[in-house]
């Protein structure tokens, strides 16, 4: 019997995998093959998807973007027995995109059945709940806390802090919400752990559950993400049966049961605080802070709310240790972080890496270039409220700080690349135009200041490059930073003014003579 | 093909089947939407007094989110990425194209036929441009394989309702 992996991540439904998935079992029907047909997750390698691996005594061997019409010539080639063929890239862990990257998080990403228990566990799943289970909430906290685990979602607020506070306060119920809102572009990463590997997610939040006291949890996913709610709702209905969720977590006295709510279309609901706003029903209006959602949060009771990447590491975190997390990254950015390599290159996935990387390594190295094959001109860091870096910030390594430094932000480390022919002064007035569309309207500057935003911008595209409509832009910008409660109306002014900062002559203007020899 | 809106009464009945214990105002509206294609009019009366919320707050939230539908869907609903990613691989030349050969215009409002809508990544920056189509997700859309597309789903529609 030979076994064949086609994935059903979206990002290969999305390329046919469907398709090709039947077409490969009818013709194995049709020539008399024993061929078991798994469906597994996507292995971040989205470049190469539909990616179809063949199991051979010397490892998995893949063949890459295949098409239904590719189907009988690689059973012609015998490509069951894992021989040559145009599209085969030889065995899987061997590719150097996955073998180099450091996966910790996303160590089982793509291997398997995604729903498959047993297939988790047989990988190393319930490790790091099993540890916990046998452990004081205090010491839980302060291993996270001891592990450096920082927000994946952009924020990086150290994670063992924020269960610590919920733990120590007093509640009758405390919740556990798990951010899912992954609105922005260049951002794949959560939606890889909810589609590929969604049992890692689980009990990384029974975890937390467990460590703050907290018997109620939600993820709120986009509902843009329709394949990852329903990969979701199938994976927790199966960790119920098998005694993860409910009453006992897996026979111990700790309670924890986990709803999946859906949004519905709001990028500003990917603001924690709107997110739990959403998720009572109402409109996704952000709320001040304090009070922060660890004391007042969810229905007003003390929340922890994280990333779907920051509770997804929790389960290694605990099945290995604190120090082995500890031990990747550097400076005060300690473990992996999942880089999203997106838009304008020619191999486009994920690649988790210790922090200190740097773009031109991800760029160059992993994501091998441009598509179009143009010189790459820009890459905006951390979605559409990072900045745009030029090449000349390319070498910085990326950590939290060193990117603060510079004013950029790592964020959820999306990165999108833009070739020569971008225009950076569009993509500015673009900036300002998606925070006009979705702008809560609770803050003045972030409402009205984006439409104003947006008409000064093409005013100054339309020719206008006076020093009033310049001086004019900056100070809107900077009421927005100062003057929005949230990062929607307080970061959209990153993107527009680092591309009026590195890239000058989008807009009209000179470059500056630093610029000019940068 | 027209679609009247539903009656009161049929409206109150979707209502009353999804506000089960529990249920925020956010998951009774998908419930219906899911069933109906979109949530009608007629059914802002019935949240309201369910959930004991004014009229208006129930307006407000139907109408805060871009996911809720106040009138059907188009027969063939197309949905465009427009965000960074997408645009870095030429989402609006394909816009643009699509805008041509379907003659309709994007976010311009109800039609009938074919309804264009921009919306802001769906999770396939790596494989830009990406699309939906009648809610099934395409990557790497060129303009060729948007013709195809298109032309299979308005085919598929026709299947349905001949």
């Amino acid at each position: 019997m030979t076994r064949i992996y086609v994935p059903i991540d979206s990002a290969a439904l999305a390329l046919g995998a469907d398709a090709v998935a039947q077409a490969i079992a009818s013709e194995a029907l049709k020539r008399g093959l024993d061929v078991q047909l798994v469906r597994n997750g996507s292995r971040g390698l989205f470049y190469l998807e539909p990616l179809v691996e063949v199991e051979t005594p010397d490892g998995r061997i893949g063949y890459s973007n295949v098409d239904v019409e590719d189907v009988v010539s690689l059973f012609d080639a015998g490509f069951h027995e894992g021989s040559a063929h145009e599209k085969n890239v030889g065995i899987v862990d061997e590719i150097p995109y996955l073998k180099n990257q450091q996966r910790l998080t996303f160590a089982r990403i793509g291997i398997t059945d995604p729903l498959s228990i047993d297939d988790y566990v047989a990988l190393g799943g319930l490790h790091g709940l099993r540890n916990v289970l046998d452990m004081n909430g205090d010491a839980v906290c302060a291993a996270l806390l001891d592990s450096g685990l920082r927000g994946r979602g952009g924020a990086a607020f150290p994670a063992g802090i924020k269960w610590k506070t919920v733990r120590g306060a007093l509640a009758d119920q405390k919740y556990i919400v798990c951010n899912a809102d992954e609105g922005d572009s260049g951002t794949f990463s959560d939606r890889l752990v909810m589609e590929s590997d969604p049992y890692m997610l689980i009990e990384g939040m029974i975890i937390a559950g467990v460590a703050v006291g907290a018997t109620k949890g939600y993820i709120y996913v986009r509902s843009e993400y329709p394949h990852s709610i329903a990969t979701l709702n199938r994976a927790i209905d199966k960790a119920r049966d098998a005694g993860w969720l409910g009453a006992s977590v897996l026979g111990t006295s700790h309670e924890f049961e986990l709803y999946v709510a859906k949004g519905a279309g709001a990028y500003v609901c990917g603001e924690e605080t709107a997110l739990l706003e959403s998720l009572e029903g109402k409109r996704g209006i952000v709320r001040a802070k304090p009070p922060v959602p660890a004391l007042t949060g969810l229905y007003g009771k003390p929340t922890v709310i994280n990333n779907v990447i920051t509770l997804a590491t929790v389960p290694i975190i605990f099945a290995k240790g604190a120090a082995f997390y500890r031990d990747f990254g550097m400076g005060r950015s300690r473990g992996t972080l999942p880089f999203q390599i997106a838009g304008n290159v020619k191999q486009g996935g994920l690649v988790e890496l210790a922090f200190g990387v740097t773009l031109r390594e991800l760029i160059y190295t992993y994501g091998d270039g441009t598509a179009s094959g143009r010189p790459a001109r820009a890459v905006q860091v951390g979605g559409p409220l990072g900045t745009y870096l030029p090449e000349s910030q390319w070498d910085i390594p990326l950590d939290y700080e060193e990117y603060a430094k510079v004013g950029a932000v790592v964020g959820h480390g999306g990165l999108v690349v833009h070739d020569d022919t971008s225009n950076l002064a569009e993509l500015a007035q673009y900036a300002m135009h998606f925070c006009a569309l979705e702008s809560c309207g609770k803050c003045t500057p972030c409402r009205i200041g984006s439409t104003r935003g947006e008409e000064v911008i093409a005013k100054i595209r339309e020719g206008d490059t006076s020093v009033k409509q310049i001086t004019l832009l900056r100070e809107l910008c900077d009421t927005m930073v100062s003057g929005s409660l949230c990062a929607m109306g307080g970061m959209t002014p990153f993107p527009v003014m680092s591309a009026l900062d590195h890239f000058p002559e989008d807009f009209g203007l000179p470059r500056t003579p630093a610029q000019k020899a940068a | 093909m027209t679609h009247p809106q539903l009656s009161a009464a049929a409206s109150a009945e979707i209502v009353r089947r999804h506000a089960v214990q529990g249920a925020t105002l956010m998951t009774i509206l998908h419930a219906i939407q899911d069933e109906v294609g979109y949530v009608p009019e007629t059914a802002i009366a019935p949240l309201a007094q369910t959930l004991s919320l004014s009229r208006a707050e129930v307006h407000g939230v139907l109408t805060y989110y871009h996911h809720f539908r106040s009138a059907p869907p188009a027969r063939v609903t197309v949905q465009l990425c427009r965000a960074e990613a997408c645009r870095s691989m030429g989402t609006e030349a394909l816009k643009d194209h699509i805008e041509g050969h379907t003659g309709c215009r994007f976010d311009s409002g109800h039609a009938e036929e074919t309804e264009l809508e921009s919306v802001f990544c769906l999770g396939q920056c790596a494989l830009s441009p990406a699309m939906t189509i009648n809610g099934e997700l395409h990557a790497r859309v060129t303009p060729a394989k948007f013709d195809r597309l298109y032309a299979a789903a308005q085919t598929k529609v026709a299947e349905v309702t001949a």
